[in-house]
């Protein structure tokens, strides 16, 4: 009983963490309708600015900041290269991804572990003696709350309203004198900042970066988008914000429990892309009774 | 006042399939007139509001508003002072938002689109009011989602929304063919009483010849990219459907249609 209860904390926590980048693929993908695969490259971006500052001895939280300041900047990239150069929206995050694996590379130097004596935010003196495994629970649940908070009140902004505008009819945008290129490239900055968070927050929850760690995160926030939406799809009062961190839980203990069962380490990415074919057919049946179709 | 001044179109310039649409075209526009634009298949009306909206280049000719020259202007920036209704009524207004949210964006319309409440409550009733002039009762649906609603209710909050800012040009195009024949003529009865209370300049494309010489001051007939009839005024109040449609069949004929 004691180690199921582990797991569920554990598996909670990720998927607590996970959910930014869930957040960010909900804009991309489920908003703008822009497939952005910078997420595999601005997700370990993310963790090797946060390895590389925490080593030299950075304070914890300015982390944070400074890994969302370097996804919006890659996310800036993909989306000047789409808008500015004429480039595919997926080619152009396929150009900036790949990229970023260079640059995360030339960031860390090599896959980096953060050593036990440096303070993560989640040695913080705020949470009192708590265990680690519950510190980790609380802080990241909060921080998904925050998140979720305040990507809430920006949908409500103007800026938000034609963001969501953009991608539900750009004619209308441009015909409300409105340039719908910057606001994609505003999109795709905020989506990056919450991937690259993600990857900082995950930098120090594992205290490891490695330059392969961004592998299969798009198909994992495409995944959860796609659960989380389509599990709510008739409850209108749940966000899409709420949603996907649902999805992400429900995607994290689907994993858990395929390693919990004996699955080889080696057969994960199998099992993943089986999830994501899966997910994919059921959304789509739902879909057709539900008349829109977003997979 | 609207300029059209020696407009040269190609579309596929060097290519095989080069086609001349306008060469040295010109049309002059006053203030408050309400044109209506017919002519045939490729007869060069669509291109023509494109031309004027910045949807698409020119190769030569200047384009100018109240004396000031537009033709490198990019299309959004023109919108600042143009409202457009298109065919398709989905093109007007956006489906996974509601009525309220779609209003608000066209209040915010031309002003930049920051971080303040994306809906201002206090605006509702003035929405209201302005949705109510239609009378189809959209003012009761402000909280509906655009896509649930039918064609025509959509392309007459289009309507609203496209002239919900003060602009110098509302182009409609071809905004009454996708909608079944009763549905059309309310709407394109709201759409004079809106260009009139709201004093517009209108250029109106329609395949529909009796829309033509019902409404609007004046009525233009294109064909391969040249005016070949242009009335306003007394001699536009002479015309009857019978003399468009006779001199609309005497060029199809000639070119074989």
């Amino acid at each position: 009983m004691g180690v199921f209860f582990d797991l569920l904390v554990s598996v909670l926590t990720q998927g607590f963490i996970y959910a930014l980048i869930s957040y960010g693929v909900f804009i991309t993908y489920k908003i703008l309708d822009f497939p952005d695969l910078t997420v595999d490259g601005s997700f370990p971006l993310g963790a090797a600015v946060t390895a590389v500052l925490l080593t030299n001895g950075a304070n914890a939280w300015l982390t944070l900041g400074a890994a969302a300041l370097v996804g919006a900047a890659a996310g800036l990239c993909t989306g000047l290269i789409h808008v500015k150069v004429g480039v595919r929206d997926l080619l152009a995050g396929i150009i900036t991804m790949t990229a970023l694996f260079s640059i995360n590379l030339q960031i860390a130097g090599s896959n980096l572990m953060v050593e036990r004596s440096i303070d993560t935010i989640f040695n913080t003196p705020l949470l009192g003696d708590l265990p680690l495994i519950y510190r980790k629970l609380v802080l990241s649940f909060l921080l998904v709350v925050l998140f979720k908070l305040a990507l809430d009140w920006y949908f409500r902004t103007k800026n938000g309203l034609v963001l969501r505008a953009v991608g539900d009819n750009e004619t209308l945008v441009t015909a409300l004198a409105t340039d719908k290129g910057r606001i994609k490239v505003i999109g795709l900055v905020i989506a990056n900042a919450f991937t690259a968070l993600a990857g900082c927050i995950v930098c120090q929850e594992q205290r490891s970066f490695s330059a392969t760690m961004g592998t299969g995160q798009v198909v994992f926030g495409l995944a959860t988008v796609i659960i989380g939406t389509t599990l709510f799809r008739k409850v209108s009062f749940v966000k899409g914000t709420t949603a996907v961190i649902v999805g992400s839980v429900i995607y994290k203990a689907c994993i858990q429990a395929a390693i919990s069962l004996g699955l080889p380490a080696n057969l994960l990415k199998l099992v993943t892309a089986a999830l994501f074919l899966l997910i994919l057919a059921c959304g789509r049946t739902s879909g057709k009774k539900g008349g829109v179709s977003h997979a | 006042m609207l300029e059209l001044k020696g407009i040269t179109k190609i579309y596929n310039p060097g290519e095989i399939t080069e086609v001349c649409v306008f060469r040295d075209f010109s049309l002059r526009v006053e203030e408050g007139e309400f044109i209506s634009v017919v002519g045939s298949n490729g007869s060069g009306k669509t291109s023509l509001l494109n031309i004027i909206c910045g949807s698409i280049p020119v190769e030569a000719g200047q384009i100018l508003v109240g004396g000031r020259d537009l033709t490198r202007e990019k299309e959004y920036l023109r919108y600042r002072r143009i409202g457009r209704v298109y065919q398709n009524p989905a093109l007007g207004t956006c489906p996974n938002l509601t009525m309220l949210e779609n209003m608000s964006l066209a209040d915010n319309k031309g002003k930049p689109f920051g971080l303040g409440r994306g809906v201002n409550r206090r605006r509702r009733d003035f929405y209201r009011q302005q949705l109510s002039a239609l009378g189809l009762g959209l003012e009761d649906k402000m909280d509906v989602k655009l896509g649930s609603l039918s064609g025509g209710q959509r392309q007459a909050a289009a309507l609203i929304m496209a002239t919900l800012t003060p602009i110098d040009f509302l182009i409609l195009d071809e905004h009454t063919a996708a909608l079944d024949p009763k549905t059309a003529e309310v709407i394109m009865h709201l759409t004079d009483q809106v260009v009139r209370e709201k004093k517009l300049t209108a250029i109106m494309v329609t395949h529909n010849l009796r829309y033509a010489v019902e409404y609007g001051s004046r009525l233009v007939m294109m064909d391969k990219g040249e005016i070949v009839l242009d009335k306003a005024g007394q001699e536009k109040k002479m015309l009857t459907v019978d003399d468009v449609l006779s001199l609309f069949t005497r060029i199809s004929i000639e070119c074989g249609n």
